[in-house]
Parts: structure tokens; sequence; C-alpha cells
């Protein structure tokens, strides 16, 4: 039993599976995309070039990848009072407090995406109060801005970002904030040089999470940024469900994963850089 | 702390103070405005509603009115079952096969299976797509088990791995000198130690498949509507109220399974501690 081995016999059927249902499908749409007419007879970079040569496309996927940063942004600002306040807080609240957590993340996207139609809505209620408080004259326009769309999924993705957040700061030592204050460093001073630095490790993971979803949330993209905001997701769906241009579509897909580990691989980056610091 | 408490760490509580409520406002807020506005009597979701009633729940339950909801439902619950099940068998195995190991090969392995969590969903939906059509088959619920078992299994997996890992090798090396077979001591010892994981980790694979939309957006039909779907196009088209009444009745189902899995398995204990 010790120094045990891989038993590849009790791998061996998640790995097939993956291998047919996941790893085939993939490279399929690498393949794809490397085809230069819809009925994927001729091979060529002609899609690839159609992309990114068109300045519109480019400006897709510098929106998608502005549309993750911003949820990242977003969602860390509340994201470190909260971990804060969970890890203060007496066994009985954080119980209730990681139900108020997992509550959002349990319910589906798309609910969590009508609930903030009901909420920026026209007559929904924040412009309810806006009007009520006489902050504006006139309902404000937030359905179909990247406001709004920011704001939801900051919600949306939030307890991504928290939970891992939270499981790196319990494990602090709380001795280490007690001894910044006895030094005579200030909250702002210990929170800033000893909290944040240390919890980094749980933020990357929450921000990887966070990104990663951002950048995807279709549901949310195509609902509440309408029509006239466009990210790669609804390209992709648009390409390969409406026009029925599946090596563009394709393009769209291979430059959307991309993307996303190109964010990745960034994040991690910043996190090795962090911990050698 | 018996310091006296200077401005700038009043300032700190006050900022850090307002944006806990502030979050925790907007955490818990929007499930609530959800479950409020699916009692309104009025047609437009205007919050908060005019008068309370059961109208949108009644128009939902109604068998011929809302036929093609109900049938959205059940395709999500049979693909969630289904998927699920396979997940879970396969996942466990997987975790049973490299948690006790600390080998490079384990290490990539666990980083593969682990992989359809980050990696963007959405292309991978439109890739099955594209296979299942060049393997000429039609549209059909079994593909959309595939699909979302691929991407449901990492969640069994990670939670099973955690309780496997966490297995004291002692109680396995007694229960084979008392002579237990394998078998015997995988099925009295192993299952029974890890069971709380596996269970967690199939709740949150079977919520994960309900609520996929990347890899049903492409592979579900007309035939093969799943609920998600279903409510998106709802909520594209006429603002339905009735997707209101959908959302507040999978809130309550969501809000008693949590309730029922934290007392079977801890399940908030397990989410990443």
């Amino acid at each position: 039993m010790r120094a045990a081995a891989v038993d590849w016999r009790l791998a061996a059927p998640l790995g097939i599976v993956y291998l047919a249902l996941f790893a085939a499908p993939l490279l399929l749409l690498l393949g794809i995309s490397l085809h230069a007419d819809q009925d994927l007879q001729q091979w060529g970079l002609d899609n690839w070039t159609k992309f990114w040569g068109d300045a519109f496309y480019r400006g897709v996927v510098w929106d998608t990848l502005r549309l993750g940063v911003a949820a990242v942004l977003v969602t860390s600002l509340f994201a470190w009072p909260l971990a804060l306040f969970f890890c203060n807080a007496s066994p009985r609240t954080q119980k209730v407090l990681i139900f108020i957590i997992l509550l959002p993340l349990l319910t589906s996207v798309v609910i969590r995406t009508f609930a903030w139609i009901v909420i920026l809505a026209r007559e929904g209620l924040v412009n309810q109060v806006a009007l009520a408080l006489g902050l504006s004259a006139t309902p404000l326009r937030l359905l179909q801005t990247e406001t709004g769309l920011v704001l939801a999924l900051m919600q949306i993705e939030m307890p991504l970002m928290l939970l891992p957040l939270i499981s790196v700061m319990r494990g602090l030592d709380p001795n280490l904030l007690d001894a910044s204050r006895a030094l005579g460093a200030g909250m702002w001073r210990s929170f800033f040089r000893v909290i944040l630095p240390l919890s980094l490790p749980g933020w990357i993971a929450g921000a990887t999470l966070v990104f990663a979803s951002a950048c995807t949330a279709f549901i949310s993209q195509s609902v509440i940024g309408g029509a006239r905001l466009v990210y790669l997701p609804s390209l992709i769906w648009q390409q390969a469900m409406v026009v029925y241009d599946w090596p563009f579509a394709a393009v769209c897909s291979v430059t959307l994963l991309l993307t996303v580990l190109a964010g990745i691989m960034m994040l991690n980056w910043l996190g090795r850089y962090a911990r050698t610091d | 702390m018996s310091q006296r408490r200077t401005f700038a760490d009043q300032s700190f509580s006050c900022v850090f103070g307002g944006l806990t409520l502030l979050g925790l406002l907007i955490l818990v807020g929007p499930v609530f405005i959800v479950l409020i506005t699916s009692f309104t009597t009025s047609a437009s979701l205007r919050f908060p509603p005019p008068e309370l009633s059961l109208k949108w729940y009644q128009a939902l339950f109604d068998t011929t009115q809302s036929a093609h909801i109900h049938r959205a439902a059940g395709n999500s619950l049979w693909v969630a079952s289904m998927a699920t099940l396979g997940a879970s068998i396969l996942a466990v195995l997987a975790a049973l096969a490299i948690g006790r190991s600390r080998r490079p090969a384990a290490r990539a392995l666990e980083a593969s299976f682990l992989s359809p969590l980050i990696l963007p969903s959405l292309a991978y939906g439109l890739a099955t797509l594209m296979f299942f059509a060049l393997l000429g088959l039609r549209p059909s619920l079994t593909h959309l088990i595939g699909g979302h078992l691929v991407v449901i299994a990492p969640f069994v997996f990670r939670t099973t791995l955690a309780t496997v890992t966490q297995l004291e090798p002692a109680l396995l090396e007694s229960s084979a000198s008392l002579g237990a077979g394998r078998f015997m001591t995988f099925r009295r010892i192993t299952l029974p130690l890890i069971a709380p994981g596996i269970f967690a980790g199939a709740f949150l694979a079977f919520v994960a498949s309900m609520d996929n939309v990347p890899v049903s957006l492409f592979l579900s039909s007309a035939r093969t509507d799943m609920l998600p779907i279903r409510m998106w196009g709802m909520m594209e088209s006429t603002l339905d109220v009735r997707v209101a009444a959908v959302s507040g009745v999978l809130i309550l189902v969501i809000l008693v399974l949590m309730f029922v899995m934290d007392r079977l398995t801890g399940l908030t204990r397990r989410m990443s501690f």
C-alpha cells in the first residue's frame, strides 16, 4: 500500500469516455476550423484570416476579454470583505453564510439572469428606487448595457470567487494579523501587506473560475446584453445555429478556448510571480 | 487588541462593513425578488407586484397550456439522472485509481479529469454537435446524456478524490491482514468512508446537469427540449411570467435539497474546506 501506483484498470473507463466524448470532439472542432469551405472539402486557413482580418471580430474578442476582467475586478471588490467577515464570524453565522453563498450558486444561471431582468428593467427595482429618491428624472437604461451586464455577472459569479478565497483565508494564522497590529500597522496596512498577499492563491483560483465563466456566460450575455452587445459565445451560437457556417463557428470557438486559456495562464503566471516576490 | 482605534481603522471598518452588507444583499436579494415576483397578479414583471396570487403557478401546472414546459422538465430530469449515475460510477473508479498515488502520472490524470471544469463548455457544446452530426446521428437524449456526463463528472471526481486521499492506510491494511479480500475491504471499509464525498459530488453534478446551458444549447432539438433552454426561449421572445413560477419551483426544490444534503453529507463543510 506504500507509494501506491496509479491503478490503470480503474482509471480506464473514465479515461476512455473522455477520449471518445471529450478529446475527440474538441480535435474535430480544431479540424473543422481549418477548413476553407462549408462542405468541409478543402483545407485552409481562410476562416482564420477572415476572423482576424476583420476589425469587428477582433473587437468582439477584445470585448469578451474585457467583460471577463471586469467581472473579476468587481467580484474581488466584494469578495475580500465578505471573506474576512466570514473568517471572523461565529461557527453558527458561518453556517448561515455558507447557505447564503451556496444558494445562488445552486440556483440555475437562467433564474439568476431572469432575476436581474426584474431588477434592471424599465419598471424594475433599481429604477423605482432611483426615481423615488430623485436620483434621476427619467428611467435609467440598464438592460442592454455593459454596466448592467457586469452587475448581473458579479452576483452570478461571486460564489465562485468566495469559496476558494474563504478556504485559503481560513487557513491563515490569526497571529499574523495580531503581530502586524501589535507592531503598529493600521487595519488598511495590515490588510494590504499581510492578508491580501497571503490569500492570493485563493484569489487566483477564484479569479480563474470567474474569468472563465464570465467569458462564456451565453445566457446572461444574450439576455441582459441584448443584441447590441456581441460577445464570442453569442457569435458562436449565431454562426453555428443561424448562419450554419460551421468552419467559421469553429474558428470562433477555438478562439474562445484560446482566449480563456490565455487568461488563465496569465493569472497563474501572476500567482507564481507573487509567490517568489 | 488594546490599541486605540485610529481614524484610519474606523474608515477600514466602515468600508469593509459596507461592502460586506452590500455583498450579502446582492448575493441573496435576486433569489428572493424572483420568488416574490412569481406570486404577482400582473402580466408584467413589475417589482414589487401590485397584488399577490397563485395565478402563474396555476398556469404552470396546467397540463395543456404548459405541456412543452412539462416535457422539457421531464427531459432535463431524465438526462440529469442518467448522466449523474454514469458520471458517479466512472468518476468514483477514477478517484480510487489515483487517490492514493503521488506519482506524476496521477497528477497528470487528475488535471485532465478536472479539465472540463475550466475549458469553456460552450466550445465543447459546439464540438459535440459537430461530432454527433458528422457521425450521422440524429439528435437524441442519449447524446445529451453523454455530453452532460463529461461536463459533470469532474464534480463527483473532485469530492470523491478529497475523501479517498484522507483514507487511513492502516484501516485498509488491517482489513487485509484480517483476511478480507480486495472486494470485501472495498465494500466494508472504503465505500462507507468515501460515501459522503460521492453523495455530495453527485448532488452537485445533478444540479449542474439540470442547469447546463452550453451543451444543451447545441444538442437539444424541438423533440429533445431541455428546461433551461426552454426558459431561455420564454425569456427571449415575450417575457412570460411563467418563467418566474418555474424559477419559484426550482428555488424551493434547491432549498429543500440543500437542507437534506447538508444533513446527509455535511455539504456545507464539503464545498471547499
